[in-house]
């Protein structure tokens, strides 16, 4: 078989003011070609206002095996959210 | 897009008992199993060997359809028949990249479909003799593939629900363009009233055929059931795609070649006559009229197009050696 294709990641924006969302991969020689097929593959029906293309090498990720310990510490910190401390009602929406 | 209950699936697993539990536990608890998460081999091999069918069974898809885009009645079908053969291209991209990201290689796939070893849905290798069929494909072979397809959505495989939730929303219009071609037929001069019954005759049967084996006789159907990679089985969702198509062809005035065709008041569907389960093994197993065409075809393809992706690949190589070179200088 030939030479393999390299593979790319989508993301499109779908329209100002939100922000580009992976939706997903497809192979090119380049990325010129892999935006012309992103275009093709993922916005014929008007999808989007912007498309980023990233080599697929490109991206590291977090090890679904390990997820308990990496998010672990977001756990047992509930001081981080608004509802931990005692507020009178009096003093009104804050 | 088009899918057919799976053929010939082997979801033999070898894991530990404890695995498999703790596995089956994340999917009954409806978790969504993603690329890199650990998972039975068996639970892989299953979903490459099915969205692999799948993708081949778009992208196979496109050549009977294809067979008529030069000889559409108008230039308003012909643009639609465009679009919608496009989307089919469009379906086997998505559904190539969600197999890749269990572990196989386009390059792999398109190899076992051009050397005929991976199958794809039986229903292309009917031929496409008028244009009415356009019309009832749309309305028959894609309404099919929907009720296949919306419980798709659900899968619990990630990528394959994802790219399942992008080709429902785009496959309407497939059904509807189909319906709307057969009903300007069914409306029109007694012969083209008489090639929508023709079409209809010759492609209602290959339609039931592509839910796959009848339950009994479909032995994977179990534990793909249970890893929730199906949600109901092939005579379920059967069963729904005559229920629902039924009226639609009493709309047109067309009759569904089925004698034994009744309502069954009791269970709220339709008892339907038997179906010719040799002929589709005969068809999977290469023996339908466009087997060889379609594969001779995809080859063709595949080959005439070879110098262009290695003409991309070198351009590439050239433009990243010049820019390595520049930045040296």
């Amino acid at each position: 078989m030939a030479q393999e294709t390299p593979l790319w990641e989508v993301f499109i924006r779908p329209r100002n003011g939100l922000s580009h969302k992976h939706v997903g991969s497809l192979h090119a020689a380049d990325e010129v070609l892999a935006l012309q097929a992103a275009r093709d593959v993922y916005t014929r029906r008007g999808e989007g206002v912007s498309i980023w293309v990233v080599p697929s090498r490109a991206i590291t990720a977090s090890d679904p095996d390990h997820a308990a310990e990496t998010f672990e510490p977001t756990a047992d910190k509930i001081y981080r959210h608004p509802s931990f401390y005692d507020i009178p009602d009096d003093v009104g929406h804050m | 897009m088009y899918s057919q209950g799976l053929i010939g699936a082997d979801g033999a697993t070898g894991e530990t008992p404890e695995f498999l539990a703790r596995f089956q536990a994340r999917i009954d608890a409806e978790e969504k199993i993603e690329p890199n998460d650990a998972m039975p081999e068996g639970y892989r091999r299953t979903l490459i060997r099915q969205i692999g069918q799948h993708a081949h069974s778009e992208i196979v898809g496109m050549l009977p359809e294809g067979n008529w885009i030069t000889r559409a009645p108008s230039l308003k079908r012909k643009a639609a028949l465009l679009a919608k053969v496009q989307d089919e291209g469009g379906h086997g991209l998505y559904l190539y990249a969600a197999a890749e990201t269990l572990g196989v290689s386009r390059e792999q796939m398109t190899e076992e479909l051009l050397s005929g070893k991976a199958k794809y849905s039986s229903i292309f290798n009917y031929p496409t003799l008028s244009w009415a069929d356009i019309g009832v494909i749309g309305w028959l072979v894609d309404g099919a593939a929907i009720m296949n397809q919306i419980p798709l959505c659900r899968c619990s495989y990630g990528p394959y629900a994802r790219a399942m939730i992008r080709v429902c929303k785009e496959e309407s219009f497939h059904q509807r363009q189909g319906y709307e071609i057969v009903m300007t037929l069914a409306r029109g001069t007694p012969a083209q009233r008489e090639m929508a019954q023709d079409a209809l005759n010759r492609w209602w049967w290959p339609s039931l055929m592509m839910f796959g084996p009848s339950d009994g006789d479909s032995q994977h159907s179990d534990q793909s059931m249970s890893w929730k990679i199906k949600r109901f089985t092939n005579d379920e969702l059967r069963q729904k795609f005559i229920d629902a198509t039924v009226p639609q062809a009493e709309f047109l005035g067309l009759t569904v070649p089925d004698p034994e065709l009744r309502w069954n008041e009791e269970k709220g569907g339709y008892d339907h006559g038997p179906i010719d389960w040799a002929e589709f093994w005969r068809v999977v197993k290469g023996g339908g009229q466009m087997n060889v065409d379609r594969i001779r075809d995809r080859r063709k393809a595949w080959e005439d197009g070879a110098w262009v992706r290695e003409a991309a690949l070198a351009h590439a190589e050239k433009r990243r050696a010049r820019r390595v070179a520049q930045a040296a200088e």
